[in-house]
């Protein structure tokens, strides 16, 4: 080893600037999902273009809907989608790992708040579900012609429904012991609440009992409002949408920092 | 101001008392140790001190902030060296000292951290992901992790379990630098030698108990077994707190 300078007495240390250890929080949930890239933002983007080439090309001769043809009307569907699922994806996985493995004491040795906490992690979720929809969207926009009739509902419902997903994901994570239980509630609860929110079709094009269905299904409004940015047009307003969106995340916002506060299953 | 201070600390998990109105003070600048058989309830005092877990009553000052009420302070003056081998394996060993002090809210700490991993002979490695290291070198990392904020508190959970010769000696030649310049150290380790030799001050734990709590000149004056010679074990006494921790959790209830 070699030559060590004498350390400075505790008492002579100058007092530190302290920061808020949130963006080094944020900074390093995004890192994590940027050093696995093909996995979480290219993975992603590969599947939602190969349900575009997929359904496209099956239901290309359909009826059109909003007055265009069925890929303009997929494409946001599927943008939307991979932003809902990827954000999801982010903070639970990322949370489960971290307890699993144990690293996450680290973070609940610091400093931080509860609301620190969650910022940070649904800050980062945020940037992962936007970064793949964006992917998805550049890949997917030359396979029809799309327009922006409201684009600031675009941002409004990609931010919203990204934070909610990703808080959501904070949830699923805080509340499970093992990967199988997240899994479950990945596989059994997301990808059918979204897959079934009318991203491959119009609620419209639905019998009666299922159309009153979807109208429970938060996914569906996300899905629709973000619709409504690029074609004008929607099953519901786009207003009754963010209603629903801003409900849905105010509770969800509530129960995570509530769990988050207490510890639970995180502190003993 | 103590540098901790424990006091009536009660922690139940069901049936089991972990921790049963535990109170002690650690003073500033003193190497404490704190001793007791698995399952006495060490891990759990500590977690307690680090807010990990929250006692049912009593309070944990440490450096006088309150751990759960004034919790931003206190952790800012507490660095803990986990028992468990934990790591993250996404990042190098530069990258989790970097984030590990961002947490504390310390962005600008470059030099700190240099410093850190040359004590800790982590320099060539800096570079390199935690995946990649020997289980030695993981041990050096959490305890640098620990060190980030450059905390007046430190305290160290079994930090040489399973771990070379080598490294327990350039370990505690680091940690009583740290200890010369001030930091206060409690240590748990049940390599009573260790304890002996580095700690001026002993508690210990008995089924969440604190059983005995002097210096260890004291306690190896006081709980010699009678009969015994003064060394049991080699010239070096280094036996003598084994065999006085053998009678006092003997005689403990």
């Amino acid at each position: 080893m070699a030559e060590l300078k004498p350390m400075t007495p505790i008492a002579l240390i100058p007092e530190a600037k302290i920061q808020s250890g949130l963006p080094a929080l944020f900074r390093k949930e995004v890192k994590r999902f940027y050093s696995v890239a093909f996995q979480t933002v290219a993975a992603p983007i590969l599947t939602a273009v190969l349900y575009l080439l997929i359904f496209g090309h099956v239901l290309s001769n359909s009826p059109k809907i909003y007055g265009y043809e069925y890929a303009a009307f997929l494409i946001p569907g599927l943008v939307m989608m991979s932003i809902l699922q990827n954000s999801f994806a982010n903070t639970s996985s990322s949370l489960i790992q971290s307890k699993i493995t144990g690293n996450l004491v680290f973070v609940l040795l610091a400093p931080l708040s509860h609301v620190e906490f969650f910022a940070a992690y649904v800050g980062a979720a945020m940037i992962r579900g936007i970064c793949v929809g964006l992917g998805v969207f550049l890949v997917t926009m030359w396979f029809s012609s799309i327009p922006f009739e409201a684009p600031w509902w675009i941002f409004i419902f990609a931010l919203l429904g990204s934070a909610l997903l990703g808080a959501m994901g904070l949830l699923a994570g805080i509340c499970a012991d093992k990967f199988d239980q997240l899994a479950a509630s990945q596989n059994f609860i997301i990808m059918p609440a979204t897959m079934l929110s009318g991203v491959f079709y119009s609620i419209h094009s639905l019998p009666p009992f299922w159309l009153q269905v979807s109208h429970f299904n938060p996914f569906f409004y996300m899905i629709d409002g973000f619709r409504y940015g690029f074609f004008g047009q929607s099953d519901v307003p786009p207003f009754q949408s963010l209603a629903v969106l801003i409900a849905f995340m105010v509770v969800v916002t509530w129960v995570a920092l509530s769990l988050l506060k207490k510890g639970y299953k995180l502190r003993h | 101001m103590s540098a901790l201070s424990i006091r009536s600390v009660k922690k139940s998990y069901g049936n089991l008392k972990a921790l049963d109105g535990v109170s002690l003070e650690v003073e500033q600048g003193e190497f404490f140790g704190l001793l007791g058989p698995n399952g006495a309830g060490k891990t759990t005092l500590i977690t307690s001190m680090a807010g990990l877990c929250t006692p049912d009553s009593g309070t944990i000052e440490v450096m006088g902030h309150d751990v759960q009420k004034d919790f931003r302070i206190a952790r800012r003056q507490l660095g803990v060296v986990p028992q468990e081998l934990v790591f993250d394996p996404f990042f190098t060993v530069r990258e989790t000292l970097t984030f590990q002090s961002g947490y504390f809210g310390l962005n600008k700490n470059d030099d700190w951290i240099d410093e850190i991993m040359a004590n800790l002979d982590l320099t060539s490695k800096a570079d390199a992901n935690m995946r990649s290291l020997s289980g030695g070198m993981k041990r050096r990392v959490l305890v640098a992790q620990a060190l980030v904020h450059r905390p007046p508190v430190i305290v160290l959970d079994e930090p040489t379990a399973g771990v070379d010769v080598e490294l327990r000696q350039s370990l505690w030649q680091f940690i009583s630098r740290l200890n010369q310049a001030g930091h206060t150290i409690v240590l748990t380790t049940h390599y009573l030698e260790e304890a002996e030799s580095l700690c001026g001050r002993i508690a210990m734990l008995k089924n969440g108990h604190l059983v005995a709590l002097d210096t260890t000149e004291n306690l190896l004056a006081k709980h010699r077994p009678p009969g015994l010679p003064p060394k049991i074990l080699g010239d070096d006494g280094a036996a003598d707190l084994e065999a006085v921790f053998v009678k006092i959790m003997a005689e403990a209830h």
